[in-house]
């Protein structure tokens, strides 16, 4: 069953090479290659801004404009939803909107968006989790733990287990989303041998780059959420 | 109907679980569509605060779409990596 599908419609991970290191088996993916490339190129892209941001002869230029509208954006949208203590993540949620709207749409370049394997969002829904309990215990101190019992003491693995769900729910939204796409649009590529029907460019649009970008947005709307609902005034 | 093997049923039945499985799939639809009506409907009351409206009716409809990617999830891993074969 696994070979016909796989053989018609590719878009499974695939191992590119096998590499031993202290006796365990490292597999480089399809999805390494695709993180790498996207990395290269967000570096690339800041190294480029800021060579013109230095240069501050004449009238700024069209990339400078467009760049500095995307940080304006980008520290406005975080600034909308942590109020105070926006300044500590604006860096961070904006590194995590650019990787992830890069990543999201990298299924247009051909890539395999890296986004649509477990083992890149679910790191991403840990350090979610980790700055989520950092505020909880930095700002309620003891608080963090007694909450846990608040409303009612029988309720506490109820609420331990919404505390632990966030992570998987994050990232599972997030992987599910990106691989949904990535399937569909592998199951129509196959098709397209058969009976080409439709360019399905159309569905481009609507699966990398709508549901790219609200599943980017999205994710880190989630996250600034559940951190400032750990912080007391934030608003 | 006596030369159907174990992996065979197994993996008949687990191609019909994927069918149910993705019948999840209509809840979330129900439930974002819900949240789209009334988004518009708050649109036209306040057409001022389209921009809230709009990102509150998107991180509503992707909480509410949660449940219908657990049920994409267990399809993939029967249809993949399906557990129930190596109990075999």
């Amino acid at each position: 069953m696994v070979g016909i599908l796989a053989a018609d419609a590719d878009f499974m991970i695939h191992c590119l090479k096998k590499l031993n290191i202290f006796g365990q088996e490292v597999y480089l993916t399809t999805t390494h290659v695709s993180l790498l490339i996207i990395c290269v190129g967000l570096i690339l892209l800041a190294l480029v801004v800021r060579l013109k941001l230095k240069d501050t002869e004449g009238k700024p230029s069209g990339l400078q404009n467009a760049m500095e509208m995307a940080v304006e954006m980008l520290d406005g949208m975080v600034k909308s939803s942590m109020g105070k203590s926006a300044v500590k993540y604006q860096n961070y949620i904006g590194v995590l909107f650019l990787f992830l709207l890069f990543s999201n749409l990298s299924g247009l370049l051909g890539l395999r968006p890296p986004t649509a394997d477990y083992g890149v969002t679910f790191p991403l829904g840990i350090i979610t989790f980790v700055l989520i309990q950092y505020n909880n215990i930095k700002w309620n101190k003891v608080g963090a733990f007694t909450d846990l019992f608040k409303p009612l003491p029988f309720l506490f693995p109820i609420n331990l287990i919404g505390e632990i769900a966030v992570p998987f729910s994050l990232s599972l939204r997030l992987f599910g989303n990106v691989l949904s796409g990535t399937v569909i649009m592998a199951l129509i590529y196959g098709l397209l041998s058969k009976v080409a029907f439709l360019w399905p460019g159309v569905l481009h649009a609507y699966f990398d780059v709508f549901s790219g970008a609200i599943q980017t947005y999205v994710f880190c709307m989630l996250t600034m959420v559940f951190i400032s609902q750990k912080i007391p005034e934030s608003k | 109907m006596g030369n159907i093997t174990n992996e065979g049923l197994v993996l008949a039945c687990s191609a019909i679980g994927v069918g149910l499985a993705m019948i999840a799939g209509v809840g979330p639809g129900i439930g974002q569509g819900i949240a789209a009506g009334h988004g518009a409907a708050a649109v036209g009351r306040n057409p001022g605060a389209k921009g809230d409206i709009m990102s509150t009716m998107l991180l509503g409809q992707a909480v509410a779409e949660t449940t219908g990617l657990y049920s994409l999830v267990i399809s993939l891993i029967l249809l993949f990596a399906n557990p129930l074969l190596g109990r075999l």
